[in-house]
């Protein structure tokens, strides 16, 4: 089975965010896979040793996302391809990013693509969709469960909180939930034979794309943190004076009622 | 992995001038010795973290069961050569995988002991049927390994074992009968390395399986900290030990004890600095959410100057531990699959003066963090409740075990005085260069990028020199006799080697804002122990009026390496990490 699995670089989710000229100052960041990425490696790794076949990682960065790469095969993926795109784009969104997956999965049969749900970083939650609908592929988004047998498979998806069940075939892309699976982390043999396993590195134009073939379709305008969280109250006295002072507060305050 | 080019010999560093393209150091990381160790905290955080109370009522099957977890993962196999079913890698990750798994309490320590001190003597001396008998399962953790080298009457002296070997008649086995103290992991072992007297003289080693007739294990000793390792004395009685269990040569047993205690001290020197970053976050975490007079804690001055100096002696003893697994990898790198007993036992020593340094130094920053920090929660320290107070029970022993700080003292300017001697140095010349350099400020004549840490660094070490000529001219070979002296002496040459590393780090360093503050930090504090070391030295080996002139003197250059920024350059230093809130450099 050729089973693939769409990865991004996310700064680690210990990173505090700090703006500055309007740019998210990366600075000596640490960076993780996308957690829910993650998910998708491990499902990956799954299936492929119950079906047999190959799991690829792709991801579209510069060239500090061969480190991310690295840790999937140390996790047990047999090959990666890092679509490197340093030099040819200043800016991407999530046109950009679907447009140059479409081209690389021009010329590859996959049986089954695996994304995360969304990245953590601006979390669109777009990609995966997206890709399918232009690889005219069927496509469950938020997946915690997944059997497959023969061309069917099986799979359990998280509605907001209840859980929905879909039969599909193959080709298939998926995208994964929190509840999937618990992602290995790479054992050691692991992390050594990661150092050996081809890492491929690919720019647009192998793909025959041309810049303008892949110029964002959004601009961001600004970017800003949230505001700051403000001071809780604490209400106090007998528990019906208190329901009536919150009746009252959620009315004349927040005026959600 | 990465090789290391550059070879220094063990002591150079009191002697001659180190550059620093012959360091390793942390920013010297490969990506895999990054992921190493991602994997080994990952491992600590899901799967010891979660269940320290077990640790703490000394749950031993579950510490035995984790180990072989671990196993699975390869954290128990790194320092066992391929061929044999581990993974032969570099001291570094050695060293790496010791400093994750190092804040763990009882854990760390069943961990360590197996991977060094049970396993190595196979490694490094071990016949090749010992060698594919046991390494392959120590590797997997399907065996779990123990040490036996304490006795009742022989602890520091360790080669007065009492615990005897005699062949058998048919001299197929040794019989081995005596009593073992203090042995961690003896509960779930199932191999154990014992010293023994072969017909009472001949100190050698043997490989004691658990099965074997005539061992037993004693009851658990109850403990003050590392609760989740297993304590008990190990006796023999007549247990019968096949003769092709010896371990190397008959009657060289010493060198093997010796040897593997090196690389057990370098290797808790990372285990400690694992520890102390782990007590120092929770410093942090503590400081910045405690509030009194309507403050973090972490906003006065006090908790300031407490958070930068611990922040310097965690920066000083990481670049210290990294520069000596360099140098230690660089002289045994190629002797893991070695056959030639003595070229091993060589290399294995060659460091020996630095791998006590690293004990030293990682069990007493250790100690310092973990006291401060449990300082800083004030009563709530002194609470079960909160992780400090564990932490602060843990780390004692580490001053303690694998040569007491004590012994490893008396090790440095023994194995100084001993190169001295090998090198046919001329002692006459050495102290006499030193003396015109103090005498004449050529230790000032340094120049480039800091410098003025540098000049710091070539007075400590004309001092070290001149103390340590003065020493031998006063009591000739006896001077080993005279521990005040050489306690001294050996605390002027862990300065010396912390500040190197220190300096030398610094320089190579890319990134090196605040590595600097930290760097000039530790010089103005080391500056003080020079003196705290030095002056009562000086005062006991000089007379008259020299004596006073000296003294007076060497305060006074002493005290040339104080800055006129330091309370600023603190604070900067501790509002850095209040907003980290862990350690990194």
């Amino acid at each position: 089975m050729n089973i693939f699995v769409l990865l991004k670089r996310t700064f680690d989710t210990e990173e505090k965010i700090a703006i500055n000229n309007g740019r998210i100052e990366d600075d000596g960041a640490e960076y993780i896979i996308n957690p829910y990425d993650e998910y998708a490696v491990e499902e990956a790794i799954n299936i492929r040793d119950e079906h047999g076949g190959e799991v690829t990682v792709v991801t579209i960065g510069d060239e500090d996302a061969e480190k991310q790469l690295r840790t999937a095969l140390a996790m047990g993926a047999d090959q990666a391809v890092l679509i490197n795109t340093e030099d040819d784009l200043e800016e991407g969104d999530q046109f950009t990013t679907v447009k140059i997956l479409e081209a690389f999965f021009d010329d590859r049969e996959a049986d089954i693509i695996l994304a995360g749900n969304v990245a953590i970083d601006e979390a669109s939650g777009q990609v995966g969709p997206r890709l399918a609908e232009r690889l005219n592929m069927s496509c469950v988004t938020t997946i915690t469960s997944i059997t497959i047998d023969g061309d069917t498979a099986n799979i359990e998806r998280d509605v907001e909180g209840d859980v929905e069940k879909v039969e599909t075939s193959l080709p298939l892309l998926v995208t994964c939930q929190q509840g999937l699976n618990e992602p290995r982390y790479p054992s050691l043999p692991g992390i050594m034979k990661a150092k050996k396993k081809p890492l491929e590195e690919l720019e647009i134009d192998d793909l025959d794309l041309e810049e303008d073939d892949v110029e964002p379709k959004t601009k961001t305008i600004e970017i800003f943190l949230p505001p700051e969280k403000q001071a809780g109250k604490v209400l106090e006295g007998e528990m019906d004076d208190q329901v009536k002072e919150l009746v009252s507060l959620l009315k004349t305050e927040a005026k959600v009622l | 992995m990465s090789s290391v080019k550059h070879f220094v010999q063990g002591g150079d560093f009191l002697i001659e001038e180190i550059t620093a393209e012959s360091v390793f150091t942390p920013e010297d990381c490969t990506d895999e010795h990054r992921m190493i160790a991602g994997t080994a905290r990952q491992f600590i955080s899901r799967e010891i973290h979660p269940y320290m109370k077990r640790l703490e009522e000394g749950d031993f099957p579950f510490v035995a069961e984790k180990m072989k977890k671990a196993g699975e993962l390869g954290l128990l196999g790194h320092s066992v050569p391929e061929k044999y079913g581990g993974l032969g890698l570099d001291k570094m990750s050695k060293g790496i995988v010791g400093e994750a798994l190092g804040n763990a309490s009882g854990y760390s320590v069943a961990h360590s002991n197996h991977t060094c001190i049970a396993t190595l003597p196979i490694t490094y001396f071990g016949t090749k049927q010992q060698k594919e008998k046991y390494l392959p399962k120590l590797a997997s953790g399907e065996y779990l390994g123990a040490y036996c080298l304490t006795e009742p009457e022989a602890g520091s002296d360790a080669l007065a074992a009492q615990t005897t070997a005699v062949l058998n008649e048919s001299e197929t086995h040794y019989i081995l009968n005596g009593t073992k103290i203090y042995i961690t992991n003896a509960s779930f072992a199932d191999t154990f390395i014992v010293y023994a007297k072969v017909d009472s003289r001949h100190f050698t080693a043997f490989i004691v399986e658990k099965d074997f007739p005539g061992l037993s294990i004693g009851p658990e000793e109850s403990k003050m900290g590392i609760k989740g390792s297993s304590t008990c004395s190990v006796s023999m009685e007549d247990c019968e030990v096949p003769i092709e269990n010896v371990i190397g040569e008959i009657g060289k047993g010493h060198l093997i004890a010796l040897n593997v205690l090196n690389l057990g001290r370098f290797n808790l020197g990372f285990a400690t600095l694992g520890a102390a970053k782990y007590s120092f976050q929770l410093a942090l975490e503590h400081s910045t959410e405690r509030k009194q007079f309507k403050k973090s804690i972490s906003e006065f001055g006090a908790t300031k100057e407490k958070v930068a100096q611990m922040a310097a002696r965690l920066y000083a003893t990481e670049s210290l531990l990294y520069r000596t697994a360099g140098h230690v990898e660089s002289a045994l790198g190629e002797h893991e699959d070695s056959s030639d007993f003595k070229a091993v036992a060589k290399a294995m020593n060659e460091h020996a003066l630095e791998s006590a340094i690293c004990k030293i130094v990682g069990s007493e920053t250790l100690d310092y963090v973990v006291d401060e920090a449990l300082q800083l929660h004030g009563g709530a320290g002194f609470i079960k409740e909160y992780p400090v107070e564990m932490a602060y029970r843990d780390s004692r022993i580490n001053r303690i075990f694998e040569g007491t700080n004590e012994i490893n003292r008396l090790l440095i300017p023994g194995a100084f005085f001993k190169k001295v001697a090998k090198d046919f140095l001329d002692t006459r010349t050495i102290v006499e260069r030193a003396q015109h350099s103090l005498h004449n400020g050529v230790f000032k004549k340094q120049t480039g990028e800091l410098s003025e840490l540098k000049q710091a660094l070539a007075l400590f070490k004309d001092l070290h020199l001149v103390c340590a000529g003065l020493a031998f001219f006063k009591y000739g070979t006896s001077v080993k006799n005279e521990q005040e002296t050489l306690m001294k002496l050996a605390d002027l040459a862990i300065a010396i080697y912390s500040t190197e590393s220190v300096i030398l780090r610094t320089e190579k360093a890319s990134e090196r804002n605040h590595k600097q503050k930290l760097a000039y930090t530790y010089v103005e504090q080391t500056a003080l122990e020079v003196q705290h070391a030095v002056i009562p030295m000086l005062s006991e080996l000089l007379v008259g009026e020299e004596r006073t002139k000296t003294l007076g003197q060497v305060s006074l250059l002493l005290a040339a390496y104080h800055w006129p920024d330091s309370v600023e350059r603190k604070r900067k230093i501790a509002d850095f990490y209040s907003e980290q809130k862990r350690y990194q450099s």
